[in-house]
């Protein structure tokens, strides 16, 4: 009897149950930036399992996620802040908190959201949970490149003042505490910060070379470095900038895009000097290591923009150039690095290839694709 | 085949002087929201550049904006497009900039 009433309950919960419940570490969003809209897709499936709408100007969108790996954050060029559910497919909140805005970061206790603005500047600093404004802090200019850095702070770099902010939640998540590093070079175009959120490693666009700011030192440390690099030869047209977050570290060494150079420039994380240099097919836009960190994949700027390279990170050398077709804006690793999704956003289509043999496994329809975001990131710091 | 034949239509359209025919135009208008919208904004309202909707560039004439366009802004993150564009092309983006409404 007891049997028999318990089948009947399970009968009665469990269709219901085996179809909603999932985990979401398989998971993924991809910026449809025309549409306004997020597909939702399942690497597992290696398919798209649903869209998320109305969320504004995407237009040089990024995300980031909440600890549980269930809602996301977009950062919209609109200055739209939207926080969307992954399994229930809806924006849960969505607040237009500045005019312009050019990206953000979630706090390493995943209780802050930061957005660093183009239009009016600086940063404004939300509660994660209710995208409620917790501090704003304006630093007279537009700012590039924000991360998270371990300890509630924030680590962002200011495009017309040439500076670095590190803002320290965590006494007061309203009032954070400042440091302001000045003289870090001519016009930070963006920055990352490595994994172990210790160098904060910042591209100029205004002059030649790079800044490194190291954060384990009280106070933080500014190095420059590289110089020189491309004062040799007349620089070429640069029509897209690079984008910094995903210069890894591989085998001690960053591999950096060369800006207004066909090169990608290795170099000593230890002491900071270029040990070599590989020609590429274009201006690189994201130079991004394999999650083994075995190579490096390489996008490209227009006209270049239908290929892809792949570099040997022990030799240097391209060893693979690829044409998955016209706008190949960005790639994204499975975090354990078997397969690499590519938006070919001319061709509203993901592509899907295994990143050993190379070889297409999947394609994925999608609106002029750009990002594309794996819940992986959610642990990730920096990013 | 298909692919062919954009790449037809590619070459066929920087190669040839004169004002760009319905096809090259069609490219033309998606580059200025694709990649001149990497930095003016999908919507030209503007990013890492001004804002180059037809609002804000009141006032300015075809030959001053084709001459930015194709030479670049010097000391700016603006490249010049001459590489990509002749010059009868970027007049028809700078008229076409400075008539269209952006949303």
């Amino acid at each position: 009897m007891f049997k028999a009433t318990l089948a009947a309950l399970l009968l009665i919960a469990s269709p219901a149950l085996a179809d909603e419940l999932r985990g979401t570490g398989d998971l993924g969003l991809i910026v449809e930036r025309e549409a306004g809209s997020l597909l939702v897709v399942d690497r597992s499936e290696r398919a798209a399992i649903g869209r998320i709408e109305g969320l504004g100007d995407l237009s040089h969108a990024s995300l980031v996620y909440s600890p549980d790996e269930r809602f996301a954050y977009v950062f919209g060029r609109d200055g739209g802040l939207t926080k969307v559910d992954i399994l229930t497919r809806q924006v849960v909140r969505r607040v237009v908190q500045a005019g312009n805005s050019i990206g953000g970061a979630i706090s390493d206790d995943g209780r802050l959201v930061a957005v660093a603005n183009y239009e009016p500047g600086g940063v404004k600093v939300f509660d994660a949970e209710t995208l409620e404004l917790v501090a704003d802090v304006p630093m007279g200019s537009k700012t590039v490149g924000i991360a998270d850095a371990p300890g509630s702070r924030f680590v962002v770099a200011t495009w017309d003042t040439g500076e670095v902010w590190i803002l320290d939640h965590s006494t007061d998540a309203a009032q954070p505490a400042v440091t302001k590093l000045e003289g870090i070079g001519a016009n930070p175009y963006d920055a990352l910060l490595t994994g172990d959120g210790r160098h904060y490693i910042v591209g100029l666009f205004g002059e030649k070379g790079l800044t490194q700011v190291d954060l384990w030192q009280d106070p933080p440390k500014v190095t420059r470095f590289l110089p020189d690099y491309g004062k040799d030869q007349p620089d070429l047209p640069v029509y897209k900038m690079p984008h910094l977050q995903g210069w890894t570290l591989a085998d001690g060494v960053f591999a950096l895009p060369a800006v207004g150079l066909h090169q990608l420039l290795w170099v000593d994380a230890d002491g900071l000097a270029e040990i070599a240099r590989t020609d590429l097919a274009g201006q690189p836009v994201f130079a991004l290591a394999r999650p083994d960190k075995r190579e490096v994949w390489v996008n490209f700027a227009p006209p270049d923009n239908d290929k892809l390279q792949v570099v040997d990170v022990l030799s240097h050398e391209v060893i693979d150039t690829l044409a998955p077709g016209k706008g190949v804006l960005h790639m994204e690793f499975a975090p354990r690095g078997r397969e690499v999704w590519l938006s070919v956003r001319d061709e509203n289509r993901v592509e899907i290839r295994d990143t050993r043999t190379r070889e297409v496994l999947g394609e994925i329809e999608a609106r002029a694709p750009s990002g594309i975001f794996f819940t992986d990131r959610a642990h990730r710091t920096g990013l | 085949m298909a692919r062919l034949a954009f790449l037809l239509v590619l070459l066929a359209g920087t190669a040839v002087a004169g004002p760009p025919d319905a096809a090259r135009q069609d490219q033309l208008r998606h580059m200025v929201r694709q990649d001149c919208g990497s930095c003016h904004g999908l919507r030209l309202t503007g990013g890492l550049g001004r804002p180059i909707t037809a609002g804000a560039l009141a006032g300015r004439d075809v030959e001053d904006l084709s001459g930015v366009i194709l030479d670049g802004m010097p000391g700016t993150a603006m490249p010049g497009w001459r590489p990509l564009l002749t010059e009868d092309e970027a007049r028809w983006i700078a008229d076409y900039l400075l008539k269209t409404e952006t949303e």
